[in-house]
């Protein structure tokens, strides 16, 4: 099973920050996507930017609140064009299925393609663990996968990785000469992979969007290997959140120029793949079996929540990961779990468990870059603020889990708020307090706000004293 | 027009609304504060608190009722009196319409200043360079970001230079600064050298939260650039510095 450590958020944040390496990366490509991205945007008009965005939302809008009825159109697509279609609940049950389907086949080698919800569930490492070989084919996840870590982006999994790392990598894992080359790393990789592409019986892949009405499979790619995955193998294997299904071929249109410029600032990707089952009798190739894995895995959860269900809208594009000020300074890994950035943040204590993921609804300054950013407009401070109240209150996603200091907290303030006679108590206590104190008080902002900032004495006059003996007496 | 002060200048900061009664009373307009005043509940609701925040809510959208307009020398107050307070009342249609209309008449400072009144010279005059610092909840729930820098150029001697990445978050978030101190305060690193690569003399923003966290920071330092509010810029006369 996957081990999720979003319980070691606060540690793993603190670890990341006084990582120099890290800093000096996460500063660097978090500048280039973000540039790169406004790039790719000013390249049409605003007006039609916000025009797809809103369209974008819509279709995704319809696809998700009518779920049962587009779940159901594109299982009968599919079915009608000769492939298999499988509904499953958990991460368990969708490993348990895909192994299925390998053995039935006599499976021993599988290639991947990059797909999200295959880390999620850990299809990689569990298939692995049954003896079939299992090759991560996209350039980023092979990287990660030689160095046995999770990726730390949802678009760029080697985020963490310099060129330095990979040829050191490359070079204790494949035994290569020592190179930085860029194109000599990929032509290493590439020769590495073409074995692996053409011993491969299964190709496992993710789905960008799966159209319900056509029962098509689209895959958005840079590299290749997404089109290599899903037609040098006998079988084509696509595992998919219940989320990706989109109404009709022409929606299609709509994401395309959405999901590039807001992922990696292209116009277009290089490569977009179309894959419909199986190849009929008069096709010259393609693969012989097609498995679409429709996954479940809490996405129920959100569903029910008509709050939160808008999180069900993600294209997984990391626009909002790139835009992070939290993101940009403690990087993926440190979020212990498959999804970073905001949307990880949401996504998190619904799908993981809410005490697992505890302090990541917290983990946000609300500064709302993402929602601006977000090419299907999903209001993720909003969402990050609902998270919070079930933590305070109680609520579908959960129960009251905040500590008792945070209530107690809460309390007090709510009770020196109440009137202006309690505030002006409350001021005169902190004043007398302050002194003795000062700049380091109060207690829980000791050592913490303290230790890089001053904090401001509490004036000693308030304003509403300023007015009273003065300011309100002046005439206009 | 009602003055909202904020908790934040109330408390910390009795100079800064006193500067925001001097510019408006100086362009004519005639101030009020109503006394019993508080908070407007924003930290209780970002930490999750809706109840506690409800409560505080139901309370300055009374204090408030009879004002023509209210203006609040806050970007993150004015929204969330403009557009959370709404969400607070949702499913009660009667204090739904109160919290409505109370949103329809409050205006952050610059907002006030630049779209109801139509200045964008407030009569300071001030000889300097000074850079503006985004308040993300201003700029991204208000949409007002053009408001405050043409009334900083409209200050006689002032020159405006905008810093890298001037829209990116300081780092407070409120709580989050408590909570994550290390990450708040390596976001808010970045922001100061951004600040400080521009030679500003004075970083302004329209939000006290982002000026006394990075104040906070500058003064450790021992920084030269001095965090200013907009209104007291706005409110400097040639030859009286109140900083």
């Amino acid at each position: 099973m996957v081990t999720v450590r979003s319980a070691q958020f606060p540690k793993a944040s603190a670890k990341a920050i006084q990582d120099p390496h890290l800093q000096r990366l996460l500063g660097r490509i978090m500048r280039q996507l973000r540039d790169a991205r406004a790039m790719a945007v000013d390249d049409i008009s605003e007006q039609e930017w916000e025009l797809l965005r809103q369209r974008a939302r819509d279709i995704k809008a319809e696809a998700i609140n009518h779920l049962d009825y587009y779940l159901d159109l594109l299982d009968r697509s599919v079915r009608r064009n000769g492939g298999y279609v499988h509904f499953v609940r958990t991460a368990a049950e969708a490993n348990e299925t895909v192994l299925t389907i390998a053995k039935r086949q006599g499976v021993k080698h599988v290639v991947k393609a990059k797909s999200m919800v295959t880390e999620e569930i850990g299809l990689t490492a569990f298939l692995e663990r049954e003896g079939i070989e299992t090759v991560e084919t996209d350039l980023g996840e092979f990287i990660v996968q030689l160095a046995q870590e999770p990726s730390s982006h949802i678009v760029v999994p080697a985020l963490h990785k310099s060129r330095q790392d990979v040829s050191e990598l490359f070079q204790r894992k494949l035994q290569t000469q020592p190179t930085t080359d860029v194109d000599e790393l990929c032509g290493i990789t590439r020769e590495k992979l073409r074995e692996r592409f053409v011993e491969a019986e299964m190709g496992i892949t993710g789905a960008n969007f799966l159209v319900a009405e056509t029962g098509t499979v689209v895959l958005v790619t840079n590299e290749g290997n997404g089109r290599m995955t899903t037609s040098l193998p006998r079988v084509h294997v696509v595992v998919a959140g219940l989320e990706k299904v989109v109404p009709a071929l022409e929606d299609v249109g709509v994401f395309l120029k959405l999901l590039a410029r807001s992922a990696t600032g292209q116009r277009m990707t290089s490569y977009t793949t179309f894959a419909s089952g199986p190849r009929g009798p008069s096709d010259e190739d393609g693969t012989e079996e097609f498995h679409l894995v429709i996954v479940d895995n809490g996405r129920t959860k959100l569903l029910r929540d008509e709050e939160l269900r808008e999180a069900l809208y993600c294209i997984r594009c990391g626009a909002c990961s790139n835009v992070c000020p939290v993101y940009g300074k403690v990087g993926g890994h440190a979020y212990g779990w498959v999804y970073s950035g905001p949307i990880g943040a949401v996504l998190a204590p619904v799908l993981t468990s809410q005490k697992q993921a505890k302090h990541l609804p917290y983990a946000s300054t609300l500064c709302g870059a993402c929602r601006d950013v977000c090419p299907v407009k999903i209001d993720l401070p909003k969402l990050l603020l609902r998270l919070r109240q079930h933590a305070a209150e109680g609520g579908p996603q959960g129960r009251r889990i905040n500590t008792w200091m945070e209530r107690l907290l809460v309390r007090r303030w709510s009770g020196a708020v109440r009137t202006r006679q309690a505030m002006e108590r409350s001021l005169g206590l902190a004043r007398l307090l302050q002194k003795p104190l000062l700049r380091s008080v109060p207690v829980p902002l000791r050592g913490s706000w303290t230790k890089d900032r001053d904090f401001p004495v509490v004036a000693s006059e308030s304003f509403h004293h300023l007015w009273k003996a003065r300011l309100g007496r002046t005439e206009s | 027009m009602a003055l909202c002060v904020t908790c934040l200048v109330d408390t910390f900061y009795p100079q800064v609304g006193e500067a925001v009664v001097n510019v408006l009373r100086r362009l004519g307009v005639d101030v009020t504060f109503p006394e019993d005043q508080t908070c407007c509940g924003q930290p209780a609701y970002n930490e999750g608190f809706q109840r506690d925040a409800t409560a505080v809510a139901r309370r300055l959208i009374d204090l408030f009722q009879d004002a023509e307009y209210v203006v609040v020398p806050s970007g993150s107050c004015a929204a969330m009196i403009k557009v959370h307070y709404p969400k607070l009342f949702h499913d009660d249609p009667d204090m739904l319409a109160k919290a409505e209309e109370l949103a329809g008449r409050t205006y952050e400072l610059s907002d006030f200043l630049v779209n109801v009144l139509q200045i964008t010279e407030a009569g300071a005059s001030f000889a300097g360079k000074a850079t503006y610092q985004e308040s993300c909840h201003l700029l991204r729930e208000l949409h007002v970001s053009s408001e405050p820098r043409a009334l900083v150029q409209g200050v006689q001697g002032t020159e405006l230079v905008e810093m890298d990445q001037c829209d990116e978050c300081c780092g407070f978030g409120g709580l989050f600064a408590v909570r994550y101190p290390h990450i708040s305060a390596a976001i808010l690193n970045e922001k100061l050298q951004a600040v400080e690569a521009t030679g500003a003399d004075v970083v302004v923003s329209s939000d006290m939260g982002c000026l006394m966290h990075m104040g906070g920071a500058i003064s450790r330092r021992g920084m030269r650039v001095r965090p200013m509010h907009l209104a007291e810029l706005l409110d400097q006369r040639e030859g009286r510095v109140t900083w």
